[in-house]
């Protein structure tokens, strides 16, 4: 029904949301005049668990609905595809040992993960939750929402904010901006307030770690350096206990629950728990009723630091090595900002205090101060934000294969961006047509220990002579992170056509292909809802019409009228069970026609039998 | 590297001068920034977000060379007709011949686990970093030997001349300590262990 839209002169442009989209949880916020905020689901939720299900008829679901299905249909069910992103089958060979992802048969450079009768790529998997966020979001706002932010972790690579960006695009999303988390969660902190000074911030979260170091002038965000671990979690102690509770459970005697996926998933849950509730209370108990029997395990604080101190020092190397490519001292650190659910462990905070020598804010909410940064940045695009700018880095640097399988660096990490880096390029053979340039990303001198980004084809080069060709290539990384090559002929200064095999991530016909299909999956759907709607129809259609069958008026009508109607009854019974709503619809238009004097008789017996004895004068 | 049609000085409004006050840099940095960022074009078309993309890749590529001395002084050798390219030679300069022979015996010893090569390592490090701060003195005078001349008369020419000569030798120094820093270091002088995680 008709609501009434007030408008606050935004008429021109809808919303740009702003999207956190986490390892473990995902929220979405908008900004508004008194500041970010995030938008909850009908039912009053702000975390949109980062969880997709399939259900029995195929459909997709995401949220808590996934995650309750987590626990009964884990096999239908996948968590955490965020460390999958832009990454390879040969990538993740570790991470497959810990989480129950069934990854299908064809995968190669882009995993497939198999759900239900189908596989989908992860880039597929985040846009269910994507679209869940913009579901909620456009019923919160009550107006589309087609523009958005969407947070990475700093640490990620080209593939996977490529990968990311492609989640947008496939959830119906334009993604105006990719932000690194730590940097976004410094606008949502407002330390601008504070006009000067270096900030660090500390981002741990479900299965990703970033650092960054900022200046903060006048309103300027410059990251001065990131450093990071993209595989590096709160997941990471889930699993720590995991292993422990599950090796206690199989030491009793009592049946192995690591073959039990159901099982496990409600140990997990259980350890999740147990974990958080360490974060406040001395000593918490993994408790789970496993098959009749009760499996009880109480951790106290000392017990779960030792257990997790390896994982917590293994993000203060990054921390360290962000203050020596920033060129500071933890003296130099003003502030430090805490982010993410694992900075809730006080050895975590007491672990960054120490380091940073400075006290770490707390007082936003860790998993909801990404989100709200995003919408800041969202706000900055929109320029409804004008004191703000952040200006981010590259965190890894960008180099080309050269001669003995050694990288040659362009652009150095922690470079600001977009940062540029040009290049000239000929030809070994007379007549050449080709060169092929093979990027890679990483600090290691070699090829073998970088990560291959992609191979740019540059094509249809003028024949001459070898060593005549003159090919300026530009390297363009954008504020997204995301790099951009064009190139062309010193000599003509004609433009170069260069083609792309990007070495893990969809190609561009890929990612349409995959858009296509959500169309004409959303069509499919849409003619399914309108078949579901035509047999409501027919249903009440069909009732009216047995009542009527009841009434005195039918025995009023002639023979071949009655024979009409059952002829139109028996036509509706035999598409009711069919797809084609239009054909239902068509032979309820008939039975409507065909009962038309039976309901004007109807009408009009009941109008004398009101007006019985009612004198007219 | 840098394409030499990209004229940083220029765009900076700043004379083409070796000895660049950073505070002024910095302050022109943040106003191109506000100016030019992409952030400030998303609600134009896409030829005016093109054009800020370009011209911030220029800030941002221009600051990066200009608050380094030593890349500020390469940017600009290479403009002016010297590049630096070729030059760069692996060649040891001749009155380091023995210190480095006798260095990269203790390199080798560190580097396979024997740590009695830890001292004569540090005090290694220590004479380079000594000797990088005595050439960052002379490239301070011949950055204002040049800065006090016509660009265009022979004393600049000369003074460009003498920076190249001493950026070399100061690159190979430089990766000496590198190299020092590595071995007596090798997880912190990294971010090069962390990527094997990737």
């Amino acid at each position: 029904m008709g609501t009434f839209q007030i408008d606050f002169g935004e008429d021109r442009h809808s919303k740009i949301v702003g999207i956190d989209l986490g390892t473990t949880n995902s929220l979405i916020a908008v900004m508004d005049l008194t500041g970010p905020r995030i938008l909850e689901d009908a039912a009053g939720r702000k975390i949109v668990p980062s969880v997709v299900s399939s259900l029995r008829d195929g459909r997709l679901v995401a949220g808590e609905p996934a995650r309750e299905l987590l626990l009964t249909s884990p096999e239908q069910t996948v968590y955490s595809v965020k460390r999958l992103m832009g990454r390879g089958v040969s990538d993740v060979q570790d991470e497959l040992k810990l989480f129950p992802f069934r990854v299908a048969g064809d995968s190669e450079s882009v995993i497939k993960l198999q759900l239900g009768s189908r596989t989908y790529t992860p880039p597929e998997i985040s846009a269910v939750v994507l679209r869940q966020l913009k579901d909620n979001a456009e019923a919160a706002l009550g107006a589309p929402v087609s523009q958005a932010v969407i947070t990475v972790p700093a640490y990620f690579n080209d593939a996977q904010r490529q990968a990311t960006k492609d989640a947008g695009r496939l959830a119906g999303l334009e993604v105006l901006r990719l932000v690194n988390e730590p940097t976004a969660a410094s606008l949502a902190y407002g330390l601008d307030k504070r006009k000067e000074g270096i900030i660090a911030v500390y981002d741990f979260g479900g299965g990703t770690f970033d650092v960054s170091i900022l200046r903060l002038h006048d309103g300027i965000f410059e990251v001065l350096a990131t450093n990071g671990d993209t595989h590096l979690g709160g997941d990471d102690i889930d699993n720590l206990l995991l292993r422990i509770a599950i090796e206690d459970i199989g030491s009793d005697g009592g049946p192995s629950i690591a073959d039990d996926p159901e099982g496990v998933q409600r140990l997990r849950r259980a350890v999740i728990l147990a974990k958080e509730e360490l974060s406040f209370a001395p000593e918490a108990k993994i408790s789970l009723d496993y098959k009749g029997t009760e499996y009880q395990r109480i951790i106290d604080r000392p017990l779960f630091e030792r257990l997790i101190a390896p994982i917590v020092e293994r993000t203060l190397d990054p921390c360290r090595a962000c203050l020596a490519d920033a060129k500071l001292t933890p003296e130099d650190i003003d502030e430090v900002v805490m982010v993410g659910g694992s900075t809730r462990i006080p050895l975590v905070r007491t672990a960054v205090e120490r380091l940073f020598k400075a006290k770490p804010h707390t007082e936003l909410n860790p998993d909801e101060v990404v989100a709200l940064g995003a919408a800041v940045q969202a706000g900055i695009l929109a320029g409804d934000v004008q004191d703000q700018l952040l200006l981010d880095v590259t965190p890894l640097s960008l180099g080309i294969e050269t001669m003995g399988g050694v990288v040659s660096k362009l652009i150095h990490r922690n470079s600001t961006i977009p940062a540029s880096a040009t290049e000239s390029f000929t030809t070994a053979v007379d007549g050449q047509r080709n060169v092929l340039i093979h990027v890679l990303q990483g600090e290691r001198e070699l090829v073998k220990d970088c990560r291959s980004l992609a191979r740019f084809d540059l094509k249809d080069i003028d024949p001459v002579p070898a060593g005549f060709a003159r090919i300026e290539v530009r390297f363009l990384i954008d504020a997204n992170g995301i790099l951009n090559v064009t190139a062309k002929d010193a000599r003509t200064g004609k433009e170069q056509s260069v083609e792309v095999k990007p070495s893990y991530g969809l190609s561009e016909e890929q990612v349409e292909a995959m858009i296509q299909e959500s169309f004409d999956r959303a069509e499919e759907d849409l003619r399914e809802r309108q078949m579901r709607e035509a047999r409501v129809e027919a249903d009440s259609i069909l009732l009216a019409t047995e009542k009527a069958q009841k009434n005195d008026a039918w025995q009023n009508l002639t023979p071949e009228e009655r024979g009409t109607i059952e002829k139109a009854k028996q036509d509706i019974q035999a598409v009711y069970n069919g797809s084609d709503y239009r054909l239902l619809n068509e032979k309820i238009e008939a039975l409507n026609h065909a009962t038309q004097n039976l309901a004007e008789n109807m009408m009009n017996t009941a109008v004398r039998g009101a007006l019985k004895g009612t004198k007219i004068d | 590297m840098s394409s030499p049609s990209r004229k940083f000085y220029e765009f900076f409004g700043l004379e083409r001068k070796l000895d660049l006050d950073e505070n002024t840099l910095q302050k022109r940095f943040y106003e191109l920034s506000r100016e030019w960022h992409p952030d400030r074009f998303s609600r134009k078309g896409p030829e005016e977000s093109a054009r800020a993309m370009e011209n911030t890749a220029i800030i941002n590529d221009g600051y990066r060379t200009l608050r380094d001395p030593v890349k500020r002084a390469e940017y600009l050798l290479t403009e002016e007709g010297f590049p630096i390219g070729e030059q760069r030679s692996k060649d040891v300069p001749p009155e380091l011949l023995e210190e480095v022979f006798e260095l990269n015996m203790a390199l080798e010893e560190m580097r396979s686990g024997d740590e009695s090569a830890r001292p004569q390592l540090e005090e290694a490090k220590a004479k380079f970093v000594g000797m990088r701060g005595e050439i960052d003195g002379q490239l301070k005078s011949l950055f204002a030997k040049y800065d006090a001349s016509d660009s265009e008369s022979e004393t600049a020419k000369q003074a460009l001349h003498e920076i190249r000569g001493v950026l070399n030798r100061r690159r190979y120094i430089e990766n000496l300590i590198r190299d020092v820093d590595k071995a007596l270091n090798p997880a912190i002088s990294a971010g090069e262990t962390l990527e094997d995680q990737l």
